[in-house]
């Protein structure tokens, strides 16, 4: 039921544990959190992930989201919080929570969660290296995930078969 | 009709500008498009290749063939990283 999009770090770890307990109270019996970091490049050499985003799109595109996981499975609760701005390796980007009354709601739920804000929020990410910036190219990967949710709650935005 | 244009990641940087007010009769996103690369080397780079470009209306994803009625406000950006 909450969705922050936020420059400052937070602390997935202290974030997990007040979802959990709230959880625990409204009668949940299963939680599952996620959070994504910022990952070096292979040996080393990513100074900066720089995360740019749309004020107020992403807080509706994440609502639209979350507001259609809900829809979907019995959740109890859920939670998506994502930063924006300069980070270095190593930083907590964003995380994901839900919480259900049975683990597959909850497990299903935050991967839906997880595939559609990679592909239908809008971010972007820069990555600075080695006195050379860089935007990161969207994965073909990352919009095949999407196509096993179905296609009816976030169709392609544009018929451009695969290229990015 | 008179639109906020929005230019997001590398389309910002290529256009040289966050956004700009665009005075126009153009009826869908794709005519709009064909406008703003006429009005200069830096915005025909932009455009370039529209198979990387996706849009946004009022805030919500959409289609080159969109209509423009009625919209404020046209996003144009890469495809999306968050994660």
């Amino acid at each position: 039921m909450a969705v922050r999009v936020e420059h400052a770090p937070f602390d997935y770890g202290r974030e997990a544990a007040a979802f959990e307990r709230a959880a625990a109270r409204a009668g949940a019996g299963a939680v599952v959190t996620f959070c994504g970091i910022v990952r070096d490049r292979p040996g080393g050499g990513l100074d900066c992930m720089e995360i740019e985003h749309y004020p107020g799109m992403t807080e509706r595109a994440l609502a639209g989201i979350e507001a259609e996981a809900r829809h979907r499975w019995a959740l109890s609760a859920a939670l998506i919080v994502h930063r924006y701005g300069p980070m270095a390796p190593g930083e907590t980007i964003m995380m994901v929570a839900t919480a259900a009354p049975h683990r597959a709601d909850a497990f299903q739920a935050a991967e839906f969660l997880m595939d559609y804000l990679k592909s239908r929020a809008p971010f972007w990410k820069k990555e600075t290296g080695a006195g050379q910036a860089q935007w990161v190219a969207a994965r073909d990967e990352d919009e095949a995930a999407l196509s096993r949710w179905g296609d009816k709650a976030a169709p392609r935005p544009e018929g451009d078969a695969g290229k990015s | 009709m008179k639109l906020t244009v929005l230019y997001f990641a590398w389309l910002r940087e290529r256009i040289a500008e966050p956004r700009e007010e665009v005075e126009t009769e153009a009826a869908t996103v794709g005519a709009l498009v064909e406008e703003l690369r006429a009005r200069g080397p830096r915005h025909a780079a932009a455009f370039a290749d529209m198979g990387a470009v996706r849009v946004a209306l009022d805030q919500d994803l959409a289609t080159m063939d969109a209509p423009l009625a009625g919209v404020r406000e046209v996003a144009f950006f890469p495809p999306m990283t968050g994660g």
